[in-house]
């Protein structure tokens, strides 16, 4: 009897620690990545300068001397998130809101499966469409001298951020008490002040955080843009021109570059520039959930 | 449980089976691994108990790759560079160079592009946006859209080298930064291929009829050639670069074999089969 007591405790204690370890991996394993960047990242400053890698306006790294300046590339990812985050923002919100609120319930059934099915199309097969499709259709609509603009990039992003979008706005907007929405049309709101004014309000700090994610989806998105946005590294005067991303530059670049080069180290540091972003990104989104739990 | 132990078992009799001395590792430029998968295939055939692995991933990726041991072949559609060998060196590894085919590169236009002919002034002036306009080379008045591929490419280092500097080391002429990095040759072949204004450049295989391919003379006073296969052979056409193999120090066993079936006539058809310029 005893014995199999003991046995049963050793049991729990196993379970117990390998559930430990399995909760506190992701942690470690991020830990273990930032480790990585920074060491390789930060011996690039032991040559290059932090402020003329921020901001130098030149991107030439396998020139001699090489000049690594990323301004031109984080102005590029940002032209291409924020035109992608205007575009798939409103719509994304305003699905998700016909989906949870307004939608009867065949439709809204066929609507979720479509957006899943949406989140599941591999980037590079929609960067392949949008190469074929809407490259020449911006070129040829906009009268510019090449289709392969960071609107282009914009657009094809905006339909793979808005999966991430709207199923975490529709959960938002399901997670607000059904007693709302009857208290609002009970005092006689109509359909559309019970969604505006109070439904969304109530859901609002669930809907920030599913556009942050949006948005992380988008910086971190690198193969459909390093197909149609042109990877051009100068600053853009306007959307509808060529862009280079901080993302499509690593993946280009990584596979050829000389082990302990500077070359090599430079984009471990682009790879520190976008940790950081994404970073607090998230850190945005964790605090917008948070302040909704309280 | 089982099946993880199962896979990690698999996983180390791969790696045995790999080092074992029946098999070949050969490993680099993207451009090659067509001709390199070729090679493999047909000398497999005639070897029947001889295992060949043909990855790409660069050429980069392929030296690093002989550096580090992991590969008895790399495949480099670039010379080694200095640093390179130096790393070899420290590792203890001997690269030896073998130039087993050759690649024109040609300079593609859009069909409807008027231009058909341009000097390596004429190139070098439009890739570093001194020519901005197509009037300027005789054609209509419309600005050039450069095509360029991303700095990994050997293939865009030798065009910057060749072409842009003219071959002339103290030269520091770039591509323009407006020059669109395309990711692959396909993807500059398909954006030519729908836009009358680009002009970019690629390997002679991607040559098809949605593009014009330009002539190039050296200068005005020379004559103008296509990339065609007996210009490439004849040096008549300017803009070509060798194709080379890296091994560690004099190849022996399999390795010399597979080298020596490379540079015989069986091996050179292939070159000519994969849309490259043999050596002989």
């Amino acid at each position: 009897m005893q014995k199999n007591f003991n046995g049963k405790l050793v049991k729990e204690w196993v379970i117990e620690r390998c559930i430990y370890l399995s909760g506190i991996a992701s942690i470690i394993f991020v830990g273990l990545i930032f480790i990585f960047l920074a060491k390789e990242g930060f011996s690039l400053f032991k040559t290059v300068s932090v402020s003329d890698f921020l901001l130098g306006q030149k991107w030439y790294p396998i020139s001699t001397p090489a000049q690594f300046g990323i301004l031109p590339l984080i102005v590029g990812s940002l032209y291409v998130t924020l035109g992608a985050t205007i575009i798939a923002v409103p719509i994304g919100i305003a699905s998700a809101v016909y989906i949870a609120e307004v939608a009867p319930v065949k439709t809204r059934e066929i609507l979720k499966s479509g957006i899943e099915v949406l989140a599941a199309i591999p980037s590079v097969v929609l960067g392949f469409i949008g190469m074929m499709t809407l490259v020449p259709w911006v070129k040829n609509t906009f009268h510019l001298p090449t289709g392969l603009t960071a609107f282009s990039g914009a657009l094809m992003l905006a339909f793979m951020a808005m999966p991430t979008i709207v199923s975490i706005a529709e959960d938002a907007l399901n997670a607000v008490p059904k007693r709302y929405k009857e208290a609002a049309l009970a005092l006689g709101a109509t359909r559309w002040q019970a969604i505006w004014r109070v439904i969304f309000p109530a859901a609002s700090s669930g809907i920030l955080a599913a556009v942050m994610l949006g948005i992380g989806r988008v910086i971190g998105e690198t193969m459909a843009v390093m197909m149609i946005t042109g990877n051009a590294a100068r600053i853009p005067n306007s959307l509808f021109e060529p862009v280079r991303t901080l993302t499509a530059t690593v993946a280009a670049e990584m596979g050829e570059t000389v082990r302990g080069s500077d070359h090599y180290f430079a984009l471990f540091a682009i790879g520190i520039v976008l940790f950081i972003i994404t970073f607090f990104i998230n850190l945005i989104a964790d605090l917008a959930v948070h302040r909704k739990l309280k | 449980m089982k099946k993880i132990f199962v896979f990690f078992v698999t996983i180390i009799l791969a790696t045995i089976s790999w080092a074992g001395g029946n098999s070949i590792q050969i490993k680099g430029s993207d451009t090659m691994v067509n001709l390199g998968q070729a090679w493999a295939e047909s000398y497999m055939q005639q070897h029947k108990d001889v295992l060949i692995a043909v990855t790409g991933g660069g050429s980069g990726t392929g030296i690093a790759s002989l550096i580090s041991g992991t590969c008895d072949i790399a495949e480099s559609s670039r010379s080694m560079k200095k640093e390179e060998i130096a790393q070899a060196k420290t590792k203890g590894i001997n690269p030896q160079e073998f130039t087993v085919g050759l690649d024109g590169i040609a300079v593609v236009v859009h069909p409807s592009n008027s231009v058909d002919k341009l000097t390596i002034d004429q190139l070098a002036d439009i890739f570093t946006e001194k020519i901005k306009n197509w009037k300027e080379v005789g054609g209509k008045d419309a600005s050039i859209v450069l095509l360029s591929r991303e700095v990994n490419s050997g293939t865009h280092v030798y065009f910057k080298e060749n072409v842009l500097r003219k071959g002339d080391f103290k030269s520091t002429a770039e591509f323009d930064s407006t020059a669109l990095l395309m990711p692959s040759s396909q993807a500059i072949a398909d954006e030519v291929a729908q836009n009358s204004n680009a002009i970019g450049y690629y390997g002679m295989g991607y040559i098809s009829k949605a593009q014009k391919t330009i002539a190039v003379a050296k200068d005005a006073k020379n004559e103008y050639y296509t990339p065609t296969l007996e210009n490439v052979v004849s040096g008549k056409y300017y803009i070509s670069r060798p194709l080379f193999f890296y091994t560690n120090g004099d190849p022996q066993g399999l390795v010399k074999s597979f080298i020596d079936f490379v540079f015989g006539p069986a091996g050179q058809q292939i070159v000519k089969d994969t849309d490259f310029v043999p050596i002989k």
